[in-house]
């Protein structure tokens, strides 16, 4: 049953083939045989998934069941949870059962699918190779010695050896898209606004997203149509109608503009990633595709940009974790400063330092217009870079990451080395717009990943560009050996 | 740009997070290259560049002023380290 999709699942559920119980506990069944291996669960729900399984099994006999009813996921461990740890990756929330619902937690649940855990993650989000987490390293189901990517390297790892049907995912700057294209999964980054930020442990407010984590575009689609919507509880929500994804999967191709940022394809692109993108391409073509190359000039700053926005965000956001209210507080303070000082420099990892310490800097008096406003202009030019493009064509296509997935040590004493492995995804949180990653091949054994960008609000058409490839190849289908 | 151990342990403090003094050396270098690499920016000239704080450009949202949420006093302080009567607890600030 593992290797079905989201669809496929629920249609088994409603013929009856199998009951949510059964469909439950052969996942948990699966996450106990596998994830000593993998690593990519902090906190299975055993109890709560089966009681949820049994709710949703009474549903769909009543006849009443939606089409995630009785469907079992699992959520990255940043969103909160009601009662169940959500440690968001650090030892600063390793005692932190969330008082409440994440909004996104919400409405799956109230969609009827069953939460089987919480899944690992980089400490705050913070890390794009999982090696970050207080939990320790996610493996890379098809490489043991591979990182799944980050900060979702749990989310990828689970989907993609088949321990949960669909996860959810967070993207900063590139953090749903890097790990499902290391781990040979589908996900989506939607447009910022388009999922509520309630509820999901903040680190860059400006930046940070929510999305669904699948092995199809179409689950994505099923998964999002969930997720999405506008929440009176997040002040950045947008208040925009959420279309059916599914419903325009489908749509023909012929005569649609894609564009192909040449930034994407010059320096040091992989050449195994390079071939595969080249196949997909092709592919494209037969559907009657038109490709056109475009630039984004300013694309090479959108990372230094980044280590500047994201950091001054998060040392703001992280203020908050003091010791006092909730989460780890150190052992015996002699007094309030020793209180804070200590408690925060025991509960957070280094990367976390590093970046709350980068961002302090940049926002203190003197240095705020050199840093952080500079910044701000700079990601105004590439905003406007990527406005040109799509006024141009309907969709950019590239590689998700110049490289496909790197070895567990490779870059974690190079900071600058580890940052640029987003180099492609990064811009488009920036700009704010929607991206996915989709498995397009293979390179030395690894999953390469496509990225395709849209327009603001315009996930249908990326969910629909995806589907089409999908219903032409089986990337998206194939099962590392070891967890098929 | 290049920090020295002394300056990470002001901005350290700025940030009240305790560093190991043996720790300083290497914050800094890591912090410096991070400067040093931020930094390509300033090759750009953004003089009547508008800053770009939203990514949509929206107007933040305005609700009225009225209490919404519920008193649940008991509950958050159920997950705190210490309380006493409903008051959060901390060292001594005034003696």
């Amino acid at each position: 049953m593992h290797d079905k999709t989201l669809s496929e699942l629920a249609a088994g559920l409603k013929q009856r083939e199998f009951s949510s119980q059964e469909l439950t506990r052969h996942f948990l069944d699966r996450i106990a045989r596998h994830n000593e291996t993998l690593n990519a669960f902090v906190t299975v729900t055993e109890e709560h998934a089966m009681a949820a399984a049994q709710a949703a099994d009474a549903r769909l006999s009543g006849g009443d069941g939606g089409p995630l009813t009785g469907i079992p996921l699992a959520q990255k461990d940043i969103f909160c949870t009601l009662g169940i740890k959500t440690s968001c990756g650090s030892k600063m929330l390793d005692n932190f059962p969330a008082p409440y619902d994440a909004t996104v937690v919400a409405k799956l649940k109230d969609a009827g699918t069953v939460l089987l855990g919480k899944l690992n993650m980089d400490e705050f989000a913070m890390g794009s190779s999982n090696e970050t987490s207080y939990y320790g390293t996610v493996k890379n189901p098809w490489r043991l010695d591979c990182v799944p990517g980050g900060s979702s390297g749990g989310s990828a790892a689970a989907v993609a050896a088949g321990l949960t049907p669909a996860a959810t995912g967070t993207d900063t700057g590139g953090s749903i898209r890097q790990p499902a294209a290391f781990c040979g999964i589908t996900g989506l980054k939607p447009t910022y606004g388009r999922v509520s930020r309630w509820g999901m442990i903040a680190f860059a407010s400006s930046l940070d997203q929510g999305g669904p984590m699948a092995r199809s575009a179409e689950d994505c689609a099923l998964m999002l149509g969930a997720m999405a919507g506008f929440d009176e509880k997040d002040s950045t929500s947008v208040n925009q109608p959420v279309p059916d994804y599914t419903a325009t999967l489908n749509q023909d191709l012929a005569g649609l503009k894609v564009g192909l940022p040449k930034e994407f394809f010059e320096g040091e692109l992989d050449s195994g990633v390079a071939q595969a993108l080249e196949q997909a391409i092709a592919e494209y073509k037969k559907m009657g595709v038109a490709f056109k190359e475009i630039s984004l000039p300013n694309i090479g700053l959108s990372v230094p940009a980044y280590y500047v926005i994201a950091p001054s965000e998060c040392s703001s956001n992280l203020a908050r974790y003091d010791g006092v209210r909730y989460g780890y507080r150190c052992q015996d303070p002699k007094d309030l400063e020793d209180l804070y000082l200590r408690t925060r420099g025991e509960g957070f990892g280094a990367e976390v330092k590093r970046r709350i310490l980068i961002g302090t800097y940049a926002l203190s008096a003197g240095y705020y217009d050199a840093y952080y406003l500079k910044a701000q202009k700079i990601r105004r030019l590439i905003a406007d870079d990527f406005k040109r493009a799509l006024e141009e064509v309907d969709v950019l296509l590239g590689p998700t990451t110049p490289t496909p997935a790197f070895g567990i040590g490779e870059k974690t004493g190079d900071p600058i080395a580890m940052y640029l492995s987003d180099i492609f995804t990064i811009a488009v949180n920036l700009a704010g717009l929607p991206g996915m990653s989709l498995p397009v091949g293979f390179a030395d054994g690894k999953p390469v990943g496509m990225q395709l960008i849209g327009n603001y609000f315009d996930e249908a058409r990326l969910l629909n560009v995806a589907h089409r490839y999908q219903q032409a190849t089986d990337w998206h289908r194939r099962l590392p050996e070891q967890f098929a | 740009m290049s920090l020295t151990a002394d300056e990470v342990k002001n901005i350290a403090y700025l940030a009240r997070i305790q560093i190991d003094a043996s720790d300083s050396e290497n914050y800094a270098k890591d912090l410096s290259s991070i400067l040093d690499f931020v930094a390509q920016m300033n090759a750009v000239d953004t003089e009547n560049v508008p800053p770009m704080a939203h990514p949509l450009d929206l107007p933040q949202r305005l609700r009225p002023d009225e209490v919404t949420e519920e008193n649940q006093r008991e509950l958050f302080q159920s997950i705190a380290p210490a309380v006493e009567a409903g008051l959060y607890l901390v060292p001594k600030v005034i003696e």
